[in-house]
């Protein structure tokens, strides 16, 4: 599988990451090697095999509905970069 | 050079130190000696002097009692900056503290500071990390191994007694053997994973780095057991490790892997792990040979896993809520730049690999079959352990490589590919030094059951006792 | 030809509409940490590092949450999955803390359901596609300057269910009556309140026109900010003759997303053709998979009560209903649970009915109060209502009563007792006063025997007078009629 520049683009935009031109055309060809050795489990019959999402076979893990206390407002916005009046405070989100 | 954690109890039990002597001992040897390593990204000298202070006088309760130690930088620490080495979390302060290093702390064991690693874990070698190189302290063109890097180095070089690192491919056991000193990953869910940075979580376990397989079972003995914090922390009862150390070898079944040159093992890493299968064999245990014929597909599956679940983990880190922010004009501005600014190349590529397989139309293709061919790798190990009780290979192909030598990024992935099996079966590992090659450590690596960490400690400590050399000192560790 | 275009008779194209219906469960945590559900708690103060992200911290699973989720899905009609897991949606906003939702892809806790509504007299059943266990995001508030975005995330993690109907609606009246029909199972379920004005229920809508007859979809237009049962209904319906009036002009309708519009009534373009979402869902390896057993399931559908669909049918077939009264009284599970206990204190139910849906609601209504602070208990209701059964009192009177017994909190047979309005019902009582007035009043007896209906009036508005209104006027009216009777006959 060739993975173009345009295809790294793409990808970087969904995953927001700022890419430019020269990073594209370099990450282009390395993320192809990368992509290109997995292929080789192309080559193995799994169709009937199931997938492992989970090392271990727990179930059923589960909390009771119980408040436990929460951070202080304070310390929950501490790390913020920027906050107002007790809330986080981003660049506009357009609706368009 | 500080002693191991059974010398420093054993001192403190018979009351002839203190616990604040130690942690000045261990202070010291990090002002003199770090400086040529690299192994620390935080130190809190001023808080561990005072912990330890309050320490001392007090009845000794258990092993990890007034015994100094360092958490890899991916193990959030309350009130202490926690970076995972990278740009993005330069000046992040948790509010909470990692299951893990709470109950070292809960123990009495003192934490001085948090050691260097490849950026989120992402890297065999600590030279992604975002802040400094780490240096081997056999070899100061050589590569402390990663991505626990600091951790490894720190307990090598003697400035603590032992360390915590995480492991998600080999990042405990791999550094643990270029720096000849003992690596545990315990089984998948044996360790709280809560408040550990998460790079691959269905893969990742915290565990020990220390001097000698005993000090491993004593601090596993600290930290495993089940958190209710951790969905996937194992309901399983803690079994007593001490007791195990002692049992010997005879009667257990060791199953060699083949290896060799197609794998690109180091003739003379294969041969120092062949003299010590001759030791095991000499002590009483029996040798034969198991194959794991789907492991070839580990790497493989392995860098579509990890990098999968790498994406989703690391997209909070979006400099909204924590972390570094680039100023944008726009929101996107604002999340790309901090994003491509936060982050290292390394770990923008295992991003981008990780959104390209779980975009549409892909998923089936690549994470589907990767997580099929876990499956495999599992049944692999469970055929195998139908015939011996623990499964053997060289922890790495070869002792450390030099700085920049692994330049391409494919050729860094596959130095894993003895360690990354047992993390996509979630079973146990332990990485214990068995001989230099070119003046570098080697080491080789015992794969035991789930759960079943009482063998790998018992033939790992048999091992030790068996070597019948010491492993040497590195030089800059001095005495 | 553009004024005639949107005509008020037979419609030219067919509305076909699919509702996604959120619905915050009724927990006292959220999904997967401790911080408490409290709507309204100042920002960012029912927040941990759960459910603000941060590195390091791990989900974990609230029981009752997942119990409140089988239980709507059963209630729906659905298919339980037993074994289900939870996935990864990922895309980036800054209310969503981790940079993904968890949520349930393919195998959500319950699928293949149904709701039934009536509309004009017609039953109508609604697929419902799916419903889905995922967590809430935050609140972001827009500075209306356009300059920035504030985020509170008290909301994160409160547990949802995703509700995704069939296109199976074809009106907007439909879609309306279908989600107060959600609403009312939600709330007999007793697993969310359902408060559009605070956001416990968010309503999302597909919306597409298409020639009658056709089978292939129109191409759909999502619709968005509707936040009242009514403004649901009205967006739909401006959006039926939007559509309408293009597909008469020979335009196309496009992709697009819209948003209601409240002040001028309308809706307005979001955004055209979205940037393609890739969700990349993936299962979450930080959560264990979910198996819901035969106990299990088999506990929580004893858990539920009589739904709204049942309790229709069984007051029109059992107590002899009509189904429009059958249909209001089990719309809220309060008001239900009101008449019934009106009828179980012996009030005749069709009697129970017009009081309850009648005086009570409009007096209800009228001071935005609900049926659970109902000024008048159910029993005393019930007592009023057997109070004119057996003529103690008119209809009329009881409603006087009835609003008197609201605003004092005084029963009503009290009420009746101490302002002395109970009737003479009692024809001994009556009849001297009936006989004196028909011999005073000669010229009206007259009349009435000669043919003039009316002139009983008079006479009984005399009596009415001498016993200063208490008489029963339906007796009066009929011991007159047989006294003049009886004395001409003689």
């Amino acid at each position: 599988m060739q993975i173009t520049h345009d295809t790294v683009r793409d990808v970087a935009r969904l995953a927001r990451l700022a890419v430019s031109e020269a990073e594209a055309h370099a990450l282009a060809p390395q993320l192809s090697a990368i992509i290109s050795y997995a292929e080789q489990l192309q080559s193995v019959d799994l169709t009937e095999v199931p997938p492992t999402s989970h090392p271990l076979a727990l179930m059923n893990v589960f909390r009771a509905d119980e408040p436990r206390p929460s951070l202080p407002r304070e310390v929950a916005l501490a790390q913020a970069p920027d906050s107002d009046g007790g809330q986080v405070r981003v660049p506009a989100v357009l609706e368009g | 050079m500080l002693p191991t954690i059974r010398e420093i109890a054993d001192s403190l039990r018979r009351k002839e130190t203190q616990p604040s002597e130690w942690m000045a001992q261990s202070l010291a040897a990090v002002r003199e000696r770090d400086g040529a390593i690299g192994a620390f990204l935080t130190l809190d000298a001023d808080g561990a002097v005072e912990r330890a202070r309050r320490l001392d006088g007090q009845p000794q309760t258990n092993p990890m009692f007034g015994v100094p130690f360092a958490l890899k930088d991916n193990i959030c620490t309350e009130g202490l900056r926690t970076t995972a080495a990278s740009r993005i979390l330069e000046s992040y302060i948790p509010p909470y503290s990692a299951t893990a290093g709470q109950r070292l702390a809960d123990a009495g064991a003192v934490l001085i500071g948090k050691t260097n690693l490849d950026e989120f874990a992402m890297g065999s070698s600590t030279e992604n990390s975002a802040f400094q190189k780490t240096r081997n302290p056999y070899h100061s063109d050589a590569v402390p191994g990663g991505s626990s890097g600091g951790s490894a180095a720190a307990v090598a070089a003697g400035l603590v007694p032992f360390a915590l690192g995480s492991d998600t491919g080999g990042s405990i056991r791999q550094p643990a053997a270029f720096c000849g000193v003992v690596g545990l990953k315990p089984t998948y869910g044996r360790v709280s994973r809560y408040g550990l940075i998460a790079f691959g979580s269905s893969l990742d376990q915290i565990g020990p780095l220390t001097r000698t397989v005993e000090d491993a079972a004593l601090v596993l003995q600290a930290i495993a057991g089940h958190d209710p914090n951790d969905s996937t922390s194992a309901p399983q009862p803690v079994d007593d490790w001490m007791a195990a150390l002692e049992r010997g070898v005879r009667g257990l079944r060791i199953g060699v892997v083949r290896t060799g040159e197609e794998e690109g093992v180091h003739p003379g890493v294969q041969a120092a792990v062949d003299a010590a299968l001759r030791t095991l064999e000499g002590a009483g245990a029996e040798i034969v040979e198991v194959a794991l014929p789907h492991a070839q597909y580990a790497v493989a599956s392995y860098y579509l896993v990890a990098p999968a679940e790498a994406s989703a983990n690391l997209a909070r880190f979006d400099g909204v809520r924590y972390g570094r922010r680039v100023v944008g004009e726009t929101l996107t501005d604002m999340y790309e730049r901090s994003r491509s600014e936060g982050f290292g190349l390394e770990v923008k590529r295992r991003i981008m690999i990780g959104t390209y397989i779980l975009s549409e139309g892909y998923y089936d293709a690549y994470y589907k079959r990767a997580q099929q061919m876990r499956t495999l790798i599992r049944q692999d190990y469970e055929a195998a352990f139908e015939r011996c009780d623990v499964v053997v290979t060289p922890t790495a192909p070869t002792p450390a490589f030099r700085f920049g030598e692994k330049s391409d990024p494919l050729q860094m992935y596959l130095t894993d590919l003895f360690t990354i099996p047992a993390n996509l079966a979630g079973l146990p590992g332990l990485s214990v030094p068995c001989g230099m090659v070119d003046g570098l450590p080697v080491g080789i690596q015992f794969v035991g059951r789930a759960f079943d960490e009482a063998t790998l400690l018992q033939i790992g400590h048999a091992y030790e006792q068996e070597r019948g050399f010491p492993m040497p000192t590195p030089e800059v560790a001095g005495q | 030809m553009s004024t005639q275009s949107v005509s008020t008779s037979a419609p030219l194209f067919e509305t076909v509409i699919g509702l996604e219906v959120h619905v915050e469960l009724k927990t006292e945590t959220k999904i997967f940490c401790g911080c408490k559900t409290t709507f309204g708690s100042p920002p960012n103060t029912n927040v941990c590092p759960v459910c603000l992200g941060l590195p390091g911290a791990l989900p974990v699973l609230n029981r009752r949450a997942v119990e409140l989720a089988v239980k709507a899905a059963m209630a729906l009609g659905c298919h339980i999955n037993q074994d289900c897991k939870f996935d990864r949606k990922n895309y980036f906003y800054p209310d969503l803390p981790k940079g993904y939702q968890i949520s349930q892809y393919d195998r959500p806790i319950g699928e293949h359901g149904h709701l039934e509504i009536e509309v004009g007299g017609e039953r109508r059943r609604i697929g419902i596609t799916r419903v889905h266990l995922e967590e809430d995001a935050g609140k972001s508030s827009h500075a209306a300057d356009g300059t920035h975005t504030l985020v509170d995330y008290n909301r994160t993690g409160v547990p949802l269910i995703e509700i995704v109907s069939e296109p199976d609606i074809r009106s907007p009246e439909e879609a309306r009556l279908y989600l107060e029909g959600i609403r009312a199972v939600m709330q007999y379920c007793d697993v969310s309140d359902c408060r559009m004005e605070e956001g416990s229920l968010r309503c999302d809508a597909n919306i597409s026109l298409r020639p009658f007859g056709q089978t292939a979809f129109g191409q759909k237009i999502e619709l968005k900010n509707m936040n009242s049962f009514r403004n649901v209904q009205k967006a739909l319906e401006f959006e039926v003759e939007r559509q309408t009036a293009m597909l008469q002009r020979g335009e196309a309708v496009e992709q697009e997303t819209r948003r209601f519009d409240e002040a001028t009534q309308t809706t307005v373009l979001m955004r055209t053709k979205e940037e393609a979402h890739d969700y990349r869902y993936f299962p979450d390896p930080d959560l264990v998979p979910l198996a819901i057993d035969d106990a299990w399931l088999g506990q929580l559908r004893a858990e539920l009560p009589e739904l709204p669909a049942t309790k229709r049918r069984r007051y029109v077939e059992e107590l002899g209903l009509p189904p429009y009264d059958a249909g209001v009284l089990t719309s809220d599970p309060a008001l239900a649970h009101y008449f019934e206990a009106v009828v179980a204190a012996g009030a005749d139910a069709k009697q129970a009915s017009n009081w309850v849906m009648g005086d009570l609601l409009a007096y209800l209504n009228n001071r935005g109060r609900s049926v659970a602070d109902a000024p008048l208990a159910p029993e005393h209701l019930a007592a009023l209502i057997g109070e004119v059964a057996r003529d103690t009192i008119s209809s009329k009177q009881a409603r006087e009563v009835f609003q008197i017994s609201c605003e004092t909190g005084t029963d009503p047979q009290t009420v009746i007792r101490e302002r002395g309005m109970a009737q003479i019902s009692d024809a001994d009582a009556l009849l001297p006063v009936i006989d004196q007035v028909i011999a005073e009043n000669p010229k009206s007896v007259s009349d009435y025997l000669g043919g003039k209906q009316k002139a009983i009036g008079a006479l009984v508005g005399q009596v009415m007078k001498a016993t200063q209104g208490k008489a029963n006027p339906g007796m009066v009216n009929r011991l007159i009629a047989e006294r003049i009777a009886a004395a001409s006959e003689s």
